[in-house]
């Protein structure tokens, strides 16, 4: 089940998508998501499906890669065609009892259906060739201007880089917990809703006491090691925007240019 | 004058209540003085609660003193202005090689230290490569942390502060988590930068095959120094180690039992090369007939 | 009670170009009352091979028999199995939960079905097979040292009552007086209770020590299954896989290099002593031992 998440996996093949700043993968998928927004024709999509489509080509991940991301949120899809396509009031195609089909609800549906895979899809290019990493690097450089106003951008940004490290960790240690308990008669699996959620407890007071006992040896293991915030910290790798990234940037301007004209002028 | 230096060193660890009244004090360092030479090996052992770990945490500037002094290069630890300073000069490696790696990568990890100091980013490429050849992972420095072993972990750590240019490294207990290859990898890892990088090493380990080849070996208990030589003179009073809940080797052991039982073999012996030399030509010259046959 | 497994694989990612044999092919039988030493370095599949026996594992192929009915069955109980074959893990922090050691060891128990009254008795009686006083009794579980952490995760599953206790390293992290004091509770268990023991360990002299038999692992294969006398004389097979012998072996193996007979069976400082003081004449050491 969690396999199947795409969302998140990075892909590792080198290609111009993967070699991108992650700034500009962020500004383009961020740039994609309000077109897709701005968007009500045909036309519209016609061209969020061409920009889609080259991105894909260009990224070299497989389709068919792409398209399981897509089972995470078929459910999701399924219900919110299911209510545009029988509750939007219109002109009737089909009637069966008290659902009836209308033209207008058959034109949302669809409409909405194609915004929401190309919105997964979108996202997924930018998390299948970015690293996590280079995700986390991209949001606190690309996010730094609201430093200005506050936000502690560098220490989000550090937690999550360490959020990442550790959930493989932990989810290893959940299952070995889970085991030891298991060899102890606890049953994870049987009973009703109030005696599953009890049964959870010898899970996790070991793995929250575990887990805060890591934070505070690595809380120590920065300090020993001079971590002391943001301030006055260089970059192993910074990150630096190339001529490629000028001309995706470039390219994405355009292609906002064009759907706003579209939506305009149809 | 030493790298390290504890003056009457004294610290408590205070228990408090949700009201944060004090509850109880527990005196983990007591009146502990030592020096460590610059340059040196020092193995530092003791059982779990001697203190040793709480000493290591000293040197680093982690804790500081309740009362007496700890001078690392002459800087005090509880001076503030000084707090980077000892930790760049005394880096620290510690017990669970999961709980001190920071980065997604290796070599990101290795440049975790250097990024906080500071350093220009071509120098710390340069320092990042330096050090993983140093401790022989260059081979992994594109792999995630988390597919190493315990072994190969502890060694990244220990990159990760040579990558600060420290003078001196402290390992606390850095075998405990490990079996007993990756416990030999990352003892000799340390040896060879002893040797070749000059760092001097602290090395607080309750195993004591690992402190065989240490220049000098202090035993803590109740956190006090107890004894304190070279590992011949260490090793030759097992009776003494036992009672601080420790242990020998088994060729020392074996030395030492057969010492007692009057056989002209000396106490302290480290290696089992030496016992034999000892060992072979008495047995050769006193066996009886009856064995020889 | 006995343990049989035959022909056991345990496969990892079947069917991938990452497939792995963590077991292949494990024949063994464990009888009534043996104390097991179970040895390989990190990854030889001995990790696996006990998680098998209480059945958290599920073999790929292959059968395991307890006390010859098969495991795999349908309608096999399971939980009835796990409380015959308890498993201490290595690193009590992943058991202990409860907010005192007494409550904590009765969760085994109690999840068995037990009455109360009965769940009470045998934790008591487990707490005290491990040298726990009642003084422990209120503790919280967190708040012990290493050593006695370890205690009570064993007692939580001693009082199961269990035909076979696995205990996986109990001894990692602990100073030589703690791994000594462990390793004496559970060799005392074996000799008053006549429990089967199967103990995993890294250190050579330890299994040396208490183990009257040894099973060597690696690669997921069963290398050698032997005395440890008789296993440790392949010293240097051992060395070739990341292992060693105790380095008494060593020092008699060298000793007759040099054309002294000495017995090469000696495995402890102990035996090694007398031997050499029986070979120059002299009388043996009398120890208190």
């Amino acid at each position: 089940m969690l396999r199947d998440i795409t969302l998140g996996q990075y892909y590792p093949v080198d290609s111009v998508i993967h070699r991108l700043d992650p700034r500009t993968k962020l500004l383009g998928t961020l740039l994609f998501i309000i077109s897709l927004f701005c968007m009500d024709s045909a036309w519209g999509y016609g061209l969020a499906a061409l920009f889609l489509a080259v991105t894909i080509r260009l990224s070299k991940v497989p389709l068919k890669f792409m398209v399981r991301g897509l089972k995470a949120v078929l459910v999701l899809l399924l219900i919110s065609v299911s209510f545009n396509l029988f509750l939007t009031p219109g002109r009737e195609i089909f009637r069966l009892g008290f659902l009836k089909i209308t033209w207008e609800g058959l034109r949302t549906a669809v409409f909405m259906a194609v915004r929401l895979i190309f919105l997964v899809l979108g996202s997924s290019v930018m998390t299948l060739t970015t690293t996590p990493n280079e995700l986390t690097d991209g949001l606190e450089k690309g996010l730094g201007f609201l430093k200005k106003v506050g936000v502690p951008v560098h220490e989000v940004a550090m937690m999550m880089s360490i959020a990442l490290r550790f959930i493989p960790i932990l989810i290893e240690e959940a299952d070995k917990i889970m085991k030891a308990q298991m060899a102890r008669g606890a049953d994870f699996e049987s009973g009703n809703i109030v005696q599953r959620a009890k049964s959870m407890v010898p899970l996790l007071v070991p793995l929250f006491i575990s887990a805060f006992r890591r934070a505070t040896d690595l809380a120590m293991a920065m300090e020993a090691r001079c971590y002391r915030g943001g301030e006055g910290r260089t970059k192993m790798k910074p990150l630096r925007y190339h001529r490629r990234d000028r001309l995706a940037q470039l390219l994405l301007v355009l292609y906002l240019a064009a759907v706003i004209v579209l939506r305009v002028m149809i | 004058m030493g790298i390290i230096k504890a003056v009457n060193l004294i610290f408590d660890y205070i228990k408090r209540d949700e009201e944060e009244r004090v509850e109880g004090v527990d005196r983990a360092l007591d009146g502990l003085s030592l020096e460590i030479e610059d340059g040196s090996f020092v193995a530092i052992l003791g059982h779990n609660g001697s203190g040793k770990s709480t000493f290591a945490k000293q040197v680093n500037g982690i804790l500081t003193p309740t009362d007496g002094t700890v001078l690392i290069s002459g800087m005090d630890t509880r001076d503030e202005g000084h707090i980077w300073d000892i930790r760049k000069t005394a880096g620290m490696v510690f017990q669970n090689p999961d709980n001190q790696i920071i980065g997604n990568t290796v070599e990101e990890d290795v440049g975790f230290g250097p990024e906080n100091l500071g350093v220009p980013t071509e120098e710390i490429w340069k320092r990042v490569d330096e050090s993983l050849e140093a401790v022989g992972m260059t081979a992994y420095r594109l792999k995630s942390p988390n597919k190493l072993s315990g072994g190969q972990k502890q060694r990244v750590s220990i990159a990760g502060v040579m990558a600060m240019k420290p003078q001196c490294i402290i390992l606390d207990e850095p075998t405990a988590m490990l079996d007993p290859n990756g416990r030999k990898d990352v003892i000799r890892t340390v040896h060879e930068l002893n040797r070749q990088e000059g760092i001097t090493v602290l090395l607080i380990t309750h195993y004591m095959e690992e402190a065989v080849d240490a220049d000098r070996v202090i035993v803590m208990d109740e956190g006090r120094v107890v004894m304190d030589g070279t590992p011949r003179e260490i090793f030759s009073r097992v009776k003494e180690l036992k009672k601080y809940r420790l242990d020998v080797p088994q060729v020392t052991e074996l030395a030492d039992e057969l010492a007692g039982a009057g056989l002209p073999v000396s106490r302290g012996v480290l290696t089992m090369d030496e016992l034999l030399a000892q060992l072979v030509p008495y047995m050769k010259e006193h066996m009886t007939c009856q064995s020889k046959q | 009670m006995s343990i049989k497994t035959v022909n056991l694989c345990h496969v990892y990612g079947q069917g991938t170009a990452l497939e792995q044999y963590a077991l292949k092919d494990v024949n063994l039988e464990i009888g009534d009352g043996q104390f097991i030493g179970l040895i390989g370095h990190t990854g030889s599949g001995k990790s696996t091979l006990i998680q098998h026996f209480n059945g958290l594992l599920k073999a790929t192929s292959g059968d395991l028999l307890y006390n010859g009915e098969s495991i795999y069955a349908p309608g096999y109980d399971m939980k009835q199995l796990r409380s015959r074959v308890g498993l201490v893990f290595q690193y009590p922090e992943h058991q202990l939960f409860e907010v005192d050691v007494f409550s904590d060891v009765c969760f085994g128990p109690r999840n068995q079905g037990l009455p109360e009254e009965e769940v009470k008795e045998r934790a008591r009686e487990a707490l005290a097979l491990v040298g726990m006083d009642e003084s422990f009794y209120e503790q919280s579980p967190f708040e012990l040292s290493g050593g006695q952490k370890r205690r009570v995760a064993i007692a939580g599953v001693l009082a199961m009552h269990p035909e076979v206790l696995i205990l996986d390293e109990p001894t990692a992290g602990l100073d030589p007086r703690g791994r000594d004091e462990i390793l004496g509770q559970i060799e005392k268990l074996h000799r008053e209770r006549g429990m089967t023991i199967i103990l995993v360990s890294h250190s050579m002299e330890d299994v040396a020590r208490y183990a009257d038999r040894l099973i060597v692992m690696n690669h997921g294969e069963k290398i050698f299954d032997d005395t440890p006398r008789n296993v440790f004389r392949h010293y240097r097979e051992l060395e070739a896989i990341g292992l060693a012998a105790p380095q008494v072996t060593y020092i008699v193996q060298a000793l007759r290099r040099e054309g002294i007979p000495i017995d090469d069976s000696l495995i402890t400082v102990e035996e090694a002593r007398d031997a050499i003081l029986r070979l120059v004449g002299r009388a043996p050491v009398r120890d208190g031992k």
